[in-house]
């Protein structure tokens, strides 16, 4: 199968790095390739945040037959653009007695773990800012960092609520940390590999949500639960839990910190869509049926990136689905859920996957 | 930097403050938690945040002053509260008030029930997490609201009844918009099973989880939908037939688990209930003058008078005392929110926090009602 070169961002990125290479010396290029990459994240998390808020408003609204923010800009657009210049100009409260050094700390610890996750996505063809060779365990390493700014968000605030939410969420993440890895690693069986650019390409003649038989669909529902869970949304969101604890560990946060819980919050759950989607979906690998070869050769001019974000949404609409429809669960429920039944489920799914993929019994 | 050494094998007791401002306590009620880790040991509810010492501004109203207090107190069953009022004054008047008046207080009072109902539904959801059942419960709930309006031109506080009859007669257009309403809210109550009575998380939630005797509900002076999901039947409806529900068949519903499914299911069913009441009438309006009229200053001869009406949340009663003056000696308002608050404390302890959310939504309270 050929990906059409034109949209090969590596031969962009390759321009550039010439250009560059030609102006200055060896270490000054890389200087400025890091910082222009950091600037690109940066609006790129900006842009992320605005426009996920906005679209969980109106999935929201679709699903609770009303119409969202519809005030601010055409259709409401410019809405989440006024609650961030809102919450920016917001004065920033520290409850008395709080440790002022972690409380400050905690909203950028959660941002930086996110943020480091961001750096290994392949978001299409040449467009990786990291290539690990062991990508899918470092993005599971660097994302577990969050729960400590959850853990320090709690203890700092000096509020019995943000402790219990922050306790809950320690908890939570840490359990469902290994459903999520695990049900990443039945994929990796069938790829050898745990570098992320290879497991797309390892999907070129199909992706491995149908070439693994149901084993790999097992681990698409568990990654999925497992990833909501991680992620503190509905219906986990024992750590904000807003009916019991007002609003769990973010409780005493205001301005601009909230801000940042708030985007951490919204990049989580583009980095778990995004995850699933390059694991299971094919990353930004086109859509082909068997050998239809017009559908195929159509489906090719679609731009990679362009299907590495359809299928991030398709992933993201569906866990806004969920938050929506779904009651909350309690704390011992949700871990009787992971402890005793996603993760034996889990492990007896590996050593299926395992039994598959040595009969050759995969596509 | 000093560090004591803490002895970690010791647990120990602490506290919460959950309220006055709290987004399930549904208004200003505190509850005083104590927690060990997140097992409830005890709940000490305070309260008084919204006291506006309605009975003592009652001795100091006319009769048909009151009634526009009352709407004040459980909010949410508003034509009920009224209803009691007027009961009490015509018992002491020994009035009768035509047909057409019971029949209509009947249908408005039954409107009413739904409308408290269909509201807790979306609240009993937003309080489990699922935030979408808060908005399709108030979609039906406005549709009354919107009867209400047309029918008297207020929407929440009422004050449809007078002694003696009613304000105004109901519109031309009040039973097709009644026909209209429950043709939609007939297809639209199987959704609400849909959306939570048949999830999976919410009958974990609530199946098995504060559980209430009946001994303990009869003890606590618990009523309504609450007390009947623990067996105790007290529905004044059926106990006391008052306005027209001796014409009316309906069943009481009664539930023998008292855990907070049953409690949940038992307003659900009460809501079918109601609609079934609502067909029976709605057709056998009779025709004839929708009040008697009564002297512009009402006094009720000196003696005792009490009336109780199954409002939303239970057994409502109006105890007044008169001295043959234009304003009552002394009127007690029997709220059934206080009387169910009380029991919370027996059934949530041992619980974890977000059972007693659970609870506290199936008990209903409404603050208001219970400080008055």
């Amino acid at each position: 199968m050929k990906i059409l070169s034109i949209y090969d961002f590596s031969n962009l990125t390759q321009a550039i790095h010439t250009w560059l290479s030609g102006k200055m010396s060896v270490v000054s290029t890389q200087v400025v390739e890091m910082i222009l990459v950091g600037t690109v994240f940066l609006l790129f998390f900006a842009v992320l945040g605005l426009v996920l808020v906005y679209a969980e408003r109106k999935v929201c609204a679709i699903i609770q037959v009303r119409l969202g923010p519809m005030r601010v800009g055409k259709w409401g657009t410019a809405q989440t653009l006024a609650d961030f210049i809102k919450l920016v100009f917001k004065e920033p409260l520290i409850t008395r007695d709080a440790d002022k050094f972690l409380f400050n700390l905690a909203p950028f610890i959660i941002i930086i773990a996110s943020f480091m996750a961001v750096a290994v996505m392949p978001f299409a063809k040449g467009l990786q800012a990291m290539d690990f060779d062991i990508g899918l365990f470092y993005i599971s390493a660097v994302s577990s960092i969050g729960v400590t700014s959850i853990l320090v968000a709690g203890w700092a605030s000096n509020s019995k609520y943000s402790l219990i939410g922050a306790i809950r969420s320690g908890a939570q993440i840490l359990s469902y940390e290994l459903s999520a890895g695990l049900s990443l690693l039945t994929i990796v069986i069938l790829t050898g590999s745990l570098q992320l650019s290879e497991i797309v390409e390892s999907q070129a003649d199909g992706w491995w949500i149908w070439k693994g038989h149901v084993s790999s669909i097992i681990a698409f529902v568990i990654f999925i639960i497992a990833g909501t869970a991680e992620t503190n949304r509905g219906p986990f969101d024992m750590a904000e839990a807003e009916s019991e604890l007002t609003a769990g560990f973010h409780t005493e946060y205001s301005g601009i910190k909230f801000a940042f819980f708030f985007l951490a919050e919204y990049v989580n759950m583009f980095i778990i869509a995004a995850i699933g989607a390059t694991v299971f979906f094919g990353g930004w690998m086109p859509l082909h049926v068997g050998n239809f070869e017009a559908f195929n050769n159509i489906m090719d001019y679609i731009p990679s990136v362009v299907w590495f974000f359809m299928k991030v949404s398709a992933i993201i609409f569906l866990m806004m689905w969920f938050r929506w429809t779904f009651p909350r669960l309690r704390i011992d429920q949700l871990l009787t859920l992971e402890w005793k039944y996603l993760l034996p489920l889990s492990l007896m799914n590996i050593l299926l996957m395992a039994f598959l993929s040595l009969m050759g019994w995969h596509f | 930097m000093k560090i004591e050494a803490i002895d970690t094998s010791e647990t120990k007791e602490y506290f919460i403050n959950m309220g006055p401002q709290h987004p399930s306590t549904h208004g200003v009620l505190r509850l005083l938690l104590t927690l060990e880790g997140e097992i409830i040991k005890n709940v000490e509810p305070h309260i008084g945040y919204v006291h506006r010492a309605i009975e003592k501004m009652c001795e100091k109203s006319s009769f048909q002053q009151i009634i526009h207090l009352t709407d004040r107190l459980d909010y949410l069953s508003c034509h009920m509260n009224n209803e009691a009022v007027c009961l009490a004054v015509e018992q002491g008047l020994e009035m009768d008030v035509p047909e057409r008046v019971k029949v209509i207080r009947t249908i408005i009072d039954e409107l009413n029930r739904i409308s408290s109902h269909t509201l807790w539904w979306g609240v009993m959801g937003m309080d489990m997490g699922a935030i979408t059942s808060f908005l399709y419960g108030f979609r039906e709930h406005e549709m009354i609201t919107e009867i209400f309006e047309e029918t008297c031109g207020a929407r929440l506080t009422m004050s449809y009844n007078v002694p003696g009859g009613l304000m105004f007669d109901i519109p031309p257009n009040f039973q097709k918009m009644v026909k209209d309403f429950l043709f939609h809210f007939k297809k639209k109550l199987p959704e609400y099973d849909t959306l939570l009575s048949n999830n999976i998380i919410f009958t974990e939630r609530t199946k098995g989880i504060g559980y209430l005797s009946k001994e303990n509900a009869i003890a606590f002076g618990v009523t309504g939908p609450s007390a009947r999901a623990s067996g105790f039947a007290c529905d004044v409806r059926k106990l006391k037939p008052y306005s027209a529900y001796h014409k009316v068949n309906f069943k009481e519903i009664i539930f023998t688990e008292g855990d907070c499914f049953a409690r949940y299911k038992a307003r659900i069913d009460e809501m079918w209930e109601s609609v079934s009441i609502i067909e029976q009438l709605i057709d056998n309006i009779p025709e004839g003058d929708y009040f008697v009229k009564t002297k512009a200053v009402i006094k009720l001869p000196v003696g005792e008078y009490y009336q109780s009406v199954e409002s939303a949340r239970g057994e409502f009663g109006v105890y007044i005392v008169s001295d043959n003056k234009k304003n009552p000696y002394r009127v007690k308002f029997r709220s059934p929110g206080f009387a169910n608050l009380s029991a919370l404390n027996k059934i949530a302890q041992g619980c974890k926090i977000a059972d007693l959310v659970a609870i506290m939504s199936t008990l209903d309270l409404v603050i208001p009602d219970i400080d008055r």
